[in-house]
Parts: C-alpha cells; sequence; structure tokens
C-alpha cells in the first residue's frame, strides 16, 4: 500500500472528527430499533412456537449478528455511494487531490481506508450493545467489517464511473434491499422454498451474515467476501484512474 | 528528449477524447516553456487551452507525441512532476465544507508537508491573496472571485517551480485582477515560471513574455505580444460604426481603404499604417459613420487576422 493513501485517509478523518456525532447517531440507532423491535418484540412471539430452525437459541441470539451484518452491508453501500460520487464531480475532493502527487489509485486505497475505519468503528459500537443484551459475540466483529468492505468495495468502484445519483439509488433498491431480506437476516435462509435456498449462496450478505453467526463453512465465507473485495479493488484503481484522469 | 533549457517542452502533443463521437481536442502541438518566463495560451472556447493545461498538470494523459516537464517525461513520473508543480484548474476544486484554513491544509497534506509547515505557509499565502480575516469563513459563504483567490493561494502551498493557471482571473472584478496581476509578477520575478490561457487581451499582453494562439485544437501562432502584433497585423486600426441597415453598404464603399477591411457584424476594422489618413479617405468616399476611432493595433486584432473571429463574442 501506498503512503499517499495516508492523505486521503487524512481528509475523510478530519471530516468525520467535526461531523461524528451526528453520523454515529444515524449508523447505530438505526440498528438498535430493530433488534429492540424484533429481538424482543417479534422474538417473544417466534420463541413461544419454538422453531426447529432456531436450533434452540433464542430469536434474539438469531437476529443480533443478522442485524450486525446488514448494518455492515448499509455501511459499505452508505460510504462507498454518495461520498464517492460527489467527490469524483466537478468540485469534489477527488478533483483537487488529483493535482498534487496523489494518484487516483492512492484517492481509492485512502477512502476506502477511512471506510473500513468507520465500518470498524460503527461495527463495534452495535456489537457493544448486542452483547449487553447478550445477542451476540465479540468473535463477529471482523465479519462485519469484511462484509461493509465486501460491499464498499465494488460500489465505490461503480460510484466513482456513474454521472447520474439516480443509479446508486436503484442500486440500493434493486440490489441492496432484496439482500436485506432474503439473506438470513430476519429469518433463517433454510427456511426458503428450494431453489431460493441454493441462490443465497450467491448473496454476500448471507456469507456476511453467517460469518457473524459464526456458523457454516467459515474459510468460504471469508473467502466469498474476500474474493468482492480484491474484485472489486482491481475494477476500481482501474475505474478510478479513467473517471479522475480522463 | 530533453529540448535545450526548456522546462516544459510539447512535441506533436495530441489529444483524442474517445467517443463517441471521437474528438481530437489538441491536434499535434509544439510548444517550448523557459525557466522564469510567463507563457500564455491564448484562445477562444473549445480551442484546446484546458486540454493542454491538463496534460501538462498529468491529469490527463496524452493520446500522443511528446510531453516532458521539468525534465521528466509527463506519462511516466507523474508524481515527481506534480510535486513541483501548482495547479489552478478552470474549475474550482475547493471543499465548500471546510473552512478557508482547512483547504489549505488538506491541500498540504497531499503533498506530504508537515502541519506546522503548512501552518507557517497559510499565515503568507492568505495574506498573499488578502484572505487573512476569512481565515476561518467556510468556503461556502465567500464569493466566487475570492474562491478564485484562494484557489490560486492554495497551489502555492508547495512552493511550485512551475504554476498552471487556466483562466485565473475570469469572474474577478477589476481591481481583484489588477491585484492578482501584480501578485503573479511577483511570483514570477521569484523565479516562478508560470502557464497560463486567458480569453483576455490586455492579460495576456500585460502579463505574458510569450504566447501560443490556439484555434481548434492547434497553435496558429507563437511569440511574445509585440511580435505578434508587428507580424499579423498593421501598426494602426480605424474602426467605423454605422446604422445597421447602412452597415453592408458601407462595407461596399470602404473596400480597398488601407490595407485590409474586416468586416465584423457591429462595424468595420480598417488595418492601416496611418489611422488619420485611412479616415479622411473615407470621408472623400462620402461614408459618414456614427463613430469613427483610431487606434493602435492589438492582440485582439492578431486574433482576429488569424481565424477570422473575434476572440470574445
Ligand atoms: N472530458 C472531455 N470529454 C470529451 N470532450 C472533451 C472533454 N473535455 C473537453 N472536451 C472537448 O475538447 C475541446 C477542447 O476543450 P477545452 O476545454 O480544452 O477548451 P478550452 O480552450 O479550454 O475552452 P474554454 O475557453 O471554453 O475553457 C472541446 O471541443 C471540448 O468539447
Ligand atoms: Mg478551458
Amino acid at each position: 500500500m501506498s503512503v499517499p493513501a495516508v492523505h486521503e485517509f487524512g481528509y475523510w478523518w478530519h471530516r468525520y472528527r467535526r461531523t461524528w456525532r451526528g453520523t454515529a447517531v444515524i449508523s447505530i440507532a438505526n440498528p438498535l430499533l430493530f433488534v429492540t423491535a424484533l429481538g424482543f418484540g417479534l422474538g417473544r412471539l417466534v420463541d413461544e412456537r419454538n422453531s426447529a430452525y432456531l436450533h434452540g437459541g433464542s430469536y434474539l441470539a438469531f437476529i443480533g449478528p443478522g442485524l450486525l451484518a446488514a448494518s455492515a452491508m448499509q455501511m459499505g453501500f452508505i460510504h462507498g455511494s454518495g461520498p464517492v460520487f460527489q467527490s469524483a464531480r466537478v468540485g469534489g475532493n477527488y478533483r483537487a487531490a488529483v493535482t498534487t502527487p496523489m494518484e487516483p489509485s492512492d484517492i481509492f486505497t485512502g477512502h476506502l481506508l477511512f471506510t473500513a475505519f468507520r465500518a470498524t468503528l460503527d461495527s463495534a459500537a452495535i456489537l457493544l450493545v448486542l452483547l449487553v443484551f447478550g445477542a451476540a459475540s465479540p468473535a463477529a466483529l471482523p465479519g462485519a467489517v469484511l462484509t461493509a468492505l465486501a460491499f464498499a468495495t465494488p460500489i465505490s468502484a461503480y460510484a466513482v464511473s456513474t454521472d447520474r445519483p439516480a443509479k446508486l439509488s436503484a442500486l440500493f433498491r434493486f440490489v441492496i434491499m432484496p439482500l436485506y431480506m432474503f439473506s438470513g437476516t430476519f429469518f433463517p435462509a433454510e427456511q426458503l422454498p428450494g431453489p431460493l435456498r441454493a441462490l443465497v449462496w450467491l448473496s454476500p450478505l448471507w456469507h456476511g451474515t453467517e460469518l457473524c453467526r459464526g456458523s457454516g463453512p467459515i474459510v468460504i465465507h471469508v473467502l466469498v467476501l474476500l474474493a468482492l473485495i480484491v474484485a472489486g479493488y482491481l475494477a476500481g484503481r482501474r475505474s478510478y484512474t479513467r473517471r479522475l484522469t480522463a | 528528449m530533453n529540448h535545450t533549457g526548456a522546462l516544459v517542452s510539447a512535441r506533436g502533443l495530441t489529444k483524442i477524447y474517445e467517443g463517441p463521437p471521437e474528438h481530437v481536442a489538441v491536434g499535434g502541438i509544439d510548444f517550448d516553456v523557459r525557466r522564469g518566463e510567463a507563457f500564455g495560451f491564448l484562445g477562444p472556447n473549445g480551442a484546446g487551452k484546458s486540454t493542454t493545461m491538463r496534460m501538462i498538470g498529468c491529469v490527463s494523459p496524452r493520446s500522443g507525441g511528446e510531453l516532458t516537464i521539468l525534465g521528466h517525461d509527463a506519462a511516466r513520473d507523474r508524481r515527481t512532476i506534480k510535486a513541483r508543480l501548482g495547479s489552478v484548474p478552470q474549475d474550482d476544486t475547493l471543499d465548500t465544507e471546510l473552512t478557508v484554513e482547512e483547504n489549505i491544509l488538506i491541500y498540504g497534506r497531499y503533498f506530504g508537508l508537515r502541519r506546522d509547515v503548512i501552518r507557517e505557509r497559510t499565515d503568507r499565502l492568505l495574506e498573499f491573496a488578502r484572505l487573512t480575516d476569512k481565515r476561518a469563513s467556510r468556503v461556502q459563504d465567500l464569493s466566487g472571485g475570492m474562491r478564485r483567490r484562494l484557489t490560486i493561494a492554495r497551489s502555492l502551498v508547495n512552493e511550485p517551480d512551475l504554476l498552471l493557471l487556466d483562466e485565473p482571473t475570469t469572474g474577478l472584478d477589476p481591481q481583484a485582477r489588477h491585484l492578482l496581476w501584480e501578485r503573479l509578477f511577483r511570483l514570477k520575478q521569484d523565479g516562478v515560471t508560470l502557464i497560463l490561457t486567458t480569453h483576455y487581451m490586455d492579460e495576456a499582453e500585460q502579463l505574458c513574455d510569450r504566447l501560443a494562439v490556439m484555434d481548434g485544437g492547434r497553435i496558429v501562432a507563437h511569440g511574445s505580444p509585440r511580435e505578434l502584433i508587428e507580424r499579423y497585423v498593421t501598426r494602426e486600426v480605424l474602426e467605423l460604426r454605422f446604422p445597421l441597415d447602412r452597415h453592408e453598404q458601407a462595407a461596399e464603399k470602404a473596400r480597398g481603404i488601407g490595407e485590409r477591411i474586416e468586416v465584423l457584424p457591429d462595424r468595420l476594422l480598417c488595418y492601416t499604417s496611418d489611422g488619420e489618413a485611412a479616415l479622411e479617405e473615407a470621408g472623400r468616399r462620402g461614408l459618414d459613420p456614427l463613430t469613427a476611432l483610431v487606434r493602435r493595433s492589438g492582440l485582439e486584432d492578431v486574433f482576429l487576422t488569424l481565424t477570422g473571429r473575434t476572440l470574445i463574442e
């Protein structure tokens, strides 16, 4: 990793220092609302039925890691789309950075590093609350960070080259939202009808969720997420260069 | 490949924007910028000035030809070159959410400068740009002219050897423009080489030691402002204005006065070595202009002669 990337990290850090209170509330409060409503509200209903799909655990213990992974995906989307798109436009930060010794790949790497940092911080905060409720294990943190990056990296690679924000909202509506619903966050993927159950393997969020729950073939989950990060990184180096040095 | 003593040297420099449709923005230009001079690109909208500047600034890869900057190949040693450049792009690239001071800090950090070094330079730069009292203001609260001045101040944070200014004074009021000219002149005296683009003839005449006149992606002439005027136009110009309905008829009648007549939509220009004599001749031919003006030729006339168009529409 090249050293100049640190300066791009520094830029985002500088901005974050002034606004972190507001952003922390948004990125943490939301999952907590879910955990309260679903874990305690819906959870009571579910647990009474004693579903075999939960393998004897409580619904709260099930939904905790699921929400952690889903929030990580959402962080990946939030940090990889809007800020990248804005920064690449005329007047955006990238346009200034590229006139200095920074190269597009430094800018990309530095921004990603910051996203990883934010994802770690915010996931840790969510996890802390889940721990208090006994709804997750500390070992879930790396899985959450990997999940965030597995989304942020390819999404950044795409967002830098797109010319309309509408495409990013479409990405949210047609990719992120369905993944959120059908990746084993709210209910175990085994409950899905046959053909859909196989499709779940294609969902990066499902691998992230399983990783956060510590269930299934962990090595495969990690490899899938890493593959997305590597592919996104290679694509991003190219798309950043193409966009910022036309 | 190092052309003698040139800080920037281009041979057959070409930029093609891949389409569709494919577009040749710069069609093979040659120029040398010498150490310590102020070199200007003059030309109308779309001439390829900014494209050329971005290639020199190493933010746009060339499609063909050679480009050597500060002794390095622009395609290979971008980091090394950019570390010694100052860059003022045509569109402001300030961060509007950060303050004036923070913009300089962040930018300086990109050059790997230490915070205390940047802070120390910031004082001088803000004074240079007359923005000292705006130090803590957010950029979004600054006027357009103040932003321009800040962009220029920021571009000096790394104490560059070569400063690239793409339309530095567009959007500035006359007072701010003259102030900036004076500041740029001072930089030049300190040994900084300047490359700038402009639409303004007075700016080109005031600031530039040498000029390249661009049109349609090519350099159609170059030389010092004085050389260009001597080479391409007569010493004086007689400008005649007529009521619009008599304009064409008058153009017909005026044919042959002076060495050359240029018919513009709103006036006639007679190029001549003796403007007063031309005016008398016009009177003898029964021309009765609304206004008549004899003046010395300038770069505007050079441009008109070379391209058949006025620069400022
Ligand atoms: N990124 C781009 N993609 C495609 N074409 C471009 C791009 N940038 C510029 N052009 C085209 O290249 C030509 C030269 O543009 P350039 O910006 O270099 O002109 P200019 O001389 O700076 O004009 P102006 O005085 O308006 O700033 C124009 O025809 C323009 O449309
Ligand atoms: Mg331009």
